[in-house]
């Protein structure tokens, strides 16, 4: 156990994670359309602004300015040729930030998905994926990430993938998926399903859980789907600041600070170890979720009628767990 | 799924009804090469081309949404599916176009300016192609210009915005107002989707509709080409 998260996580109940990075650099200037990932590179300040909002907001763990940082991505902004580069310094610039901290903060190397739809159903294979991940991973090492921190996947096919190039970077790291269509991800992988996935690696992560998708509600829903089945591994809680609300033209997420730390106490209770944001997520709200899980005792299992009624409900009737759809009468199929 | 079935089933030896019902089958189960075969066949009995798309495959993805939409099929199943009626369309695409078959109808389609995301939309680009309609996509990052150039310059019927960003989606609203002013509006049926947005968000900017996924794009888009001959029709 000789990283620093598996540290933290030996000494500690919970950790706090960090909220939006997206929001945030919009705020601080980012156009969209641009790569977030070059002002690693353009505008390092602004990024260790940014971090050291989490890191002053009490966050126990950031992700680093990387999510868009595989060559599949990068290559639409014509940057395919700077994964190394550009995942070194936003690590590098994680690291300084993460040393001056004065107290244990670990640096996680986000790490999203390539965007690219997997075969068989899409041209992208397992073995480009794999590379493409570890390019980016090694770049990420090379920074001082303590830790890569692969998110938002919706494809099993893509979790392994990123599993594997963990592996071959020799790096620790943590995976959430995104479940955002009825209480599953875009690929159908429902809490269950992602349970028995990371319980079947031979790299299996520090972590994992769930993060972004429609609102703290439902990712509520999410874990507590984990938990249930009681897994080995810390269960991660990373939400969205509730549902983005178009006003006047401008759009705004609906959860409050208040509401986020009501979010962060529930989730610790249904058993979630690391605790963070997402989209929408300000400093303002870590440092409320920081507060809230440190000034409030230790509760029941929340219910999922206690979420509906603190956050509000859910997007959907059913999660899909613990459901045996009808299959389809079917005709002979050919062997 | 296929190991518990013994009996092979020799497509060319079926009933013509129970042909096109085993291709819906086999398209729901995503088999490509069983879909070129059973395309084949068709057109040897002499069916026209236009009838193998409809009866034969848009009929079979016809189930194959239903089921995404009620939530017992998922992306993956469906993207195997969109790629078999795909090879089936392939076959058929230039007989269509010597029998002057109508056309499903043809989509231009693009992330809006500002946004860098693309899964949602090759989704659907996908399913569309899958459904039979033509479609020309446009990439991500487009500003009011592409859209508006892309759909003059193919004709097309349908002009598809996506938009996974809370900060882009309002873009949609920039396009529309374009279209608006340029007094070409109405001749295209505007379509959007992405995560963020909603019904609401659809109306408020001025969209035909909000589609939720991929397979409610397809059935929306079917029903806007539907009345839009009606119309056609009926004038």
């Amino acid at each position: 156990m000789t990283d620093a998260l598996s540290r933290l996580l030996a000494s500690r109940d919970w950790l706090m994670a960090d909220g939006a990075t997206g929001t945030t650099l919009f705020n601080m200037g980012l156009q969209s359309g641009d790569a977030p990932e070059l002002w690693n590179a353009d505008h390092p300040d602004r990024i260790r602004a940014l971090y050291r909002g989490a890191v002053e907001a009490g966050s126990d763990i950031f992700l680093t300015n990387t999510f868009g940082g595989t060559a599949a991505r990068l290559k639409l902004h014509e940057a395919q040729g700077r994964v190394r580069e550009l995942n070194r310094l936003g690590a590098e610039l994680g690291r300084e930030v993460a040393d001056a901290a004065g107290r244990p903060v670990v640096v996680a190397g986000s790490m999203g998905p390539t965007g690219e739809i997997m075969a068989p159903m899409g041209p992208l294979t397992h073995d480009a994926a794999v590379e493409m991940f570890h390019e980016q991973a090694e770049g990420l090492k090379e920074g001082g990430a303590d830790v890569l921190w692969v998110e938002t996947i919706s494809a099993p096919e893509e979790y392994r993938a990123a599993a594997e190039a963990a592996k071959r970077a020799g790096m620790p790291w943590v995976g959430t998926m995104s479940f955002d269509t009825a209480g599953r991800t875009m690929m159908g992988v429902t809490s269950a399903n992602m349970v028995t996935l990371v319980g079947q690696l031979d790299h299996p992560p520090l972590a994992f859980g769930a993060n972004c998708g429609v609102g703290a509600s439902d990712l509520m829903r999410t874990v507590l789907g984990f938990t249930a089945m009681a897994p080995e591994i810390p269960v991660v809680a990373k939400g969205n600041a509730g549902i983005p609300k178009y006003v006047d033209g401008h759009i705004h997420y609906d959860g409050t600070p208040e509401l986020m730390a009501r979010y962060a106490v529930l989730a610790r209770d249904a058993g979630a170890r690391i605790i963070g944001g997402c989209c929408g997520t300000t400093p303002e709200h870590l440092k409320a979720m920081r507060a809230a899980l440190e000034n409030t005792p230790p509760g029941p299992r929340p219910t999922l009628e206690q979420i509906a009624a603190e956050l509000g409900g859910f997007s959907s009737a059913s999660d899909g767990t613990g459901e045996t759809a009808e299959p389809r009468t079917r005709r002979r199929r050919r062997g | 799924m296929s190991d518990e079935e013994d009996d092979e089933i020799i497509l060319s030896e079926l009933e013509t009804e129970d042909l096109v019902l085993q291709m819906h089958d086999d398209l729901y189960d995503g088999l490509r090469e069983e879909i070129e075969e059973g395309v084949n066949i068709l057109l040897e009995r002499g069916w026209q081309p236009y009838d193998v798309l409809t009866k034969a495959l848009v009929a079979g993805m016809t189930i194959v949404g239903n089921d995404f939409r009620d939530g017992i099929l998922f992306v993956p199943e469906v993207l195997l599916a969109a790629n078999a009626m795909k090879a089936g369309m392939a076959i058929l695409k230039p007989l269509l176009a010597e029998t002057g078959a109508p056309r499903m109808g043809k989509m231009v389609i693009g992330t809006v300016k500002g946004d860098i995301h693309d899964i949602g939309k090759n989704l659907v680009s996908m399913m569309m192609e899958g459904a039979g309609f033509e479609v020309v996509d446009l990439g991500i990052n487009n500003p009011v210009e592409a859209y508006i150039e892309a759909a003059a310059r193919e004709e097309a019927d349908i002009v598809g915005m996506s938009a996974l960003l809370t900060t882009t989606m309002p873009y949609m609203k920039v396009v529309i107002d374009a279209m608006v002013a340029q007094g070409i509006r109405d001749d295209y049926i505007v379509l959007v989707g992405g995560a963020p947005l909603n019904e609401e968000f659809g109306r408020a900017i001025g969209a035909d509709a909000y589609c939720r996924d991929a397979a409610v794009a397809v059935e929306t888009a079917k029903d806007f080409i539907a009345r839009k001959h009606n119309q056609m029709a009926a004038g």
